[in-house]
């Protein structure tokens, strides 16, 4: 006590800690561990592979041809003015998108708890990671999307980018957000209880479909009145339609339905973030 | 001195069995507790760790009521059996794992290497590998770069540096992975047995290596081990932790006294076998005047003493000493050249090896003695008892040009010498 300088300690251990302190300044000096995980996870998913990262396009590919044939052709539902691969494309890139932030931080101690469990650095680190290893991924099949949009636009086909195309980055932000919060809150539990897991692995596939993955929201609330609010106030429907707006030139959007998906998204992002800290501390003990 | 870690009231409480039943309405508990301002419910029943007993509650306290303090350049050794809580210790002070109770504060950057290669990615290569394992314990990108050529030389894998580090030999993934850690620049270094792994003249650079972290630049150093060389030979400090409370703090040597005293006393690990075993009871056992796991250099000669007590009067005995090196018999020594009866009573024997004998690589010692007052020697006939692994140690290597340790093998006769004569023909 003799000695005030005595008393700065650099770090406090003690066993709980304040819920709001989100170390965001460990986070911003581990940064360049950021950048090498989110490198690792790319590098390492082309490794021996002859394709490489042309797996990157082969999965959405696959997908819209299989969603053209059933839903298109055999079912039958229509997809507006818009060519159905390009109108399938659109949705099923962000729906891909935060489905994978969801999926993988959900189990993100359970998955990393080797490393977790031996060395201390800021959790968050790892979330983040995931977000952004998974957002180069997207970056790529946007880009197949581009093609895609060109070909059938220098066709003819009703393609008409506008001005609200400029919200993309806000929407990139809002569903890398939403996946990543509500992923944060699933992990808190699944350190403890692995039920969860198994519910993420069937219900995230099936939530695609209350979302406008497959169809447009003018067409579910033509046919269902009384629930497609449950569709429409979706935030991941939000972002569809806006994206489809901005770049396709057809999709419901309007302010106040993005300012509420913005809204739900910050309460998730906020609550998941304070859940992740509380149980961070201790999940080793528990996973 | 300025502290640089300080301990108070540290406890840990973990809870035992399965996860399951029960768990969902005892964390409804703790939460209603909590919510009230109440203490943990069932932190209250815990009880001290001691897993060779069985306890009635499943909270157990895997340490308790620590309160300790580091300072600057010291390096400590944290000793004691398994399970005394030195794992959990050192997860807690490197902020894995958080207490139940109590405090820790430290000052400085702290790199914790309980494990080596952490993060490390089969499909990357060295160089990959290096910089992402320097980013995990914290490093920046441009120290690494900084200090890459000397990561890659002490590890000594340059040649493979850019291939995938799962084509590596395990010893080249931990040189590897050692060395990354090594050159963290780091106050405090926090270690935990990595050391049982590589070869030996590996292990010895990491050791020498860590000495000059907590010698030359003024590091502190928490070191933890069941290989009492290293910890006599790295640390000047040690605590002694069992069942998670610390029973002794003080210098290593003083600590690691205490250390086999307790285990010699409550006989963990080391038993007695053999019809005689109730007639001799094995006091201590030191080497060099010291217990288990001594250092000695090849200059030293090596006296081994036993004490024990006789309760029964024996015809003829004597007492053996076997000395094993890698479960390999290298050789057996009597304290006398006849056996002599013996009455009942408190006694020592000595025995001495040579030095330049032993090469350099770690012994044990076991311990043994017949009675030999039987006409008819045979075995089943005679009565005998056997100690195994009593005690330990190790002898150093050290560089000279007349005693040339590099050489491989078990023995090292000294003062032999060969000779080479030209000798013109091949016949």
């Amino acid at each position: 006590m003799d000695n005030p300088e005595e008393e700065v300690w650099d770090i406090v251990i003690t066993p709980r800690n304040n819920l709001l302190d989100l170390k965001l300044k460990d986070v911003w000096h581990y940064r360049d561990l950021l950048v090498l995980l989110v490198r690792r996870d790319f590098v390492a998913f082309y490794k021996q592979t002859i394709l490489g990262p042309l797996w990157f396009f082969l999965q959405p590919l696959a997908t819209i041809v299989l969603f053209n044939f059933v839903f298109a052709n055999i079912a039958k539902i229509s997809t507006g003015s818009i060519p159905p691969p390009v109108f399938y494309l659109a949705g099923t890139i962000i729906w891909n998108y935060f489905s994978d932030c969801l999926t993988k931080t959900s189990t993100v101690f359970k998955d990393n708890s080797a490393m977790l469990g031996k060395v201390y650095f800021p959790r968050l680190i790892m979330p983040l990671s995931i977000v952004l290893s998974n957002l180069i991924r997207f970056g790529v099949q946007f880009i197949l999307f581009l093609l895609l949009m060109v070909i059938y636009g220098v066709q003819g086909f009703a393609i008409h980018p506008n001005l609200y195309l400029l919200l993309f980055p806000v929407l990139i932000v809002l569903i890398a957000a939403l996946g990543l919060g509500l992923g944060m809150m699933i992990s808190a539990v699944t350190t403890k209880y692995r039920d969860l897991t198994f519910v993420v692995s069937f219900a995230v596939p099936l939530l695609m479909y209350t979302t406008t993955v497959i169809y447009p929201l003018s067409v579910a609330q033509a046919k269902y009145p009384k629930y497609s609010w449950l569709i429409k106030y979706n935030p991941v429907t939000v972002v569809i339609e806006t994206f489809r707006k901005g770049f396709l030139g057809e999709g419901s959007f309007n302010w106040s339905l993005l300012g509420f998906a913005a809204g739900a998204t910050i309460v998730v992002v906020i609550l998941g973030t304070i859940i992740f800290n509380r149980v961070e501390k201790n999940f080793v003990d528990t996973v | 001195m300025t502290k640089v870690i300080e301990v108070e009231n540290l406890s840990k409480a973990y809870q035992l069995g399965d996860f399951g039943t029960g768990t969902i309405s005892r964390d409804m508990e703790r939460f209603w507790a909590r919510i009230r301002g109440k203490e943990d419910p069932f932190l209250k029943i815990g009880e001290l760790n001691d897993r060779s007993k069985k306890g009635t509650s499943d909270i157990v306290w895997s340490l308790r009521d620590l309160n300790f303090e580091v300072e600057r350049g010291d390096a400590v050794g944290v000793i004691g059996r398994n399970g005394a809580g030195k794992s959990t210790l050192l997860k807690v002070l490197s902020r894995v794992t958080s207490p139940t109770v109590g405090k820790v504060k430290i000052k400085g950057r702290v790199a914790s290497l309980l494990e080596v290669g952490t993060g490390f990615h089969p499909e990357l290569t060295g160089r990959e590998n290096i910089y992402l394992n320097g980013a995990i314990l914290g490093m920046r990108k441009a120290e690494i770069k900084r200090k890459f050529d000397e990561i890659v030389d002490f590890a000594g894998v340059e040649r493979y540096i850019d291939t995938p580090v799962k084509r590596y030999s395990s010893g080249m993934y931990v040189r590897l992975a050692f060395a990354v850690a090594a050159h963290l620049e780091a106050e405090i270094l926090i270690v935990d047995e990595v050391l049982a792994v590589g070869d030996a003249e590996f292990q010895k650079k990491c050791l020498g290596k860590m000495g000059d972290v907590s010698k030359g630049e003024g590091k502190t150093v928490l070191f933890v081990s069941h290989n009492m060389g290293s910890v006599q030979q790295l640390c000047d400090k040690a605590i002694l932790l069992t069942n998670g409370e610390i029973v002794f703090t003080g210098s290593t040597t003083a600590t690691i006294k205490n250390y086999m005293n307790s285990s010699l006393n409550s006989k963990a690990g080391i038993e007695t076998i053999g019809s005689l075993k109730d007639v001799f009871k094995i006091k201590s056992v030191t080497v060099n005047n010291n217990p288990l796991d001594v250092a000695v250099m090849p200059a030293d000669d090596i006296s081994i003493c036993v004490k024990y007590e006789c309760l029964k009067y024996l015809e003829g005995f004597r007492i053996s000493f076997v000395i094993f090196k890698d479960g390999i018999r290298v050789l057996s020594i009597q304290d006398l050249e006849e056996s002599i009866p013996i009455e009942p009573g408190y006694y020592r024997s000595d025995v001495k090896i040579q030095s330049y004998f032993l090469r350099p690589g770690t012994y044990t010692v076991a311990v043994g003695g017949h009675n030999t007052n039987h006409t008819n020697f045979s075995i089943g006939n005679v009565d005998w008892f056997f100690v195994s692994d009593i005690s330990s140690f190790e002898v150093l290597e050290e560089w000279s040009k007349v005693y040339d340790f590099n050489n491989l093998g078990i023995i090292n006769l000294p003062n032999t010498s060969g000779e080479r004569l030209a000798i013109g023909s091949d016949d």
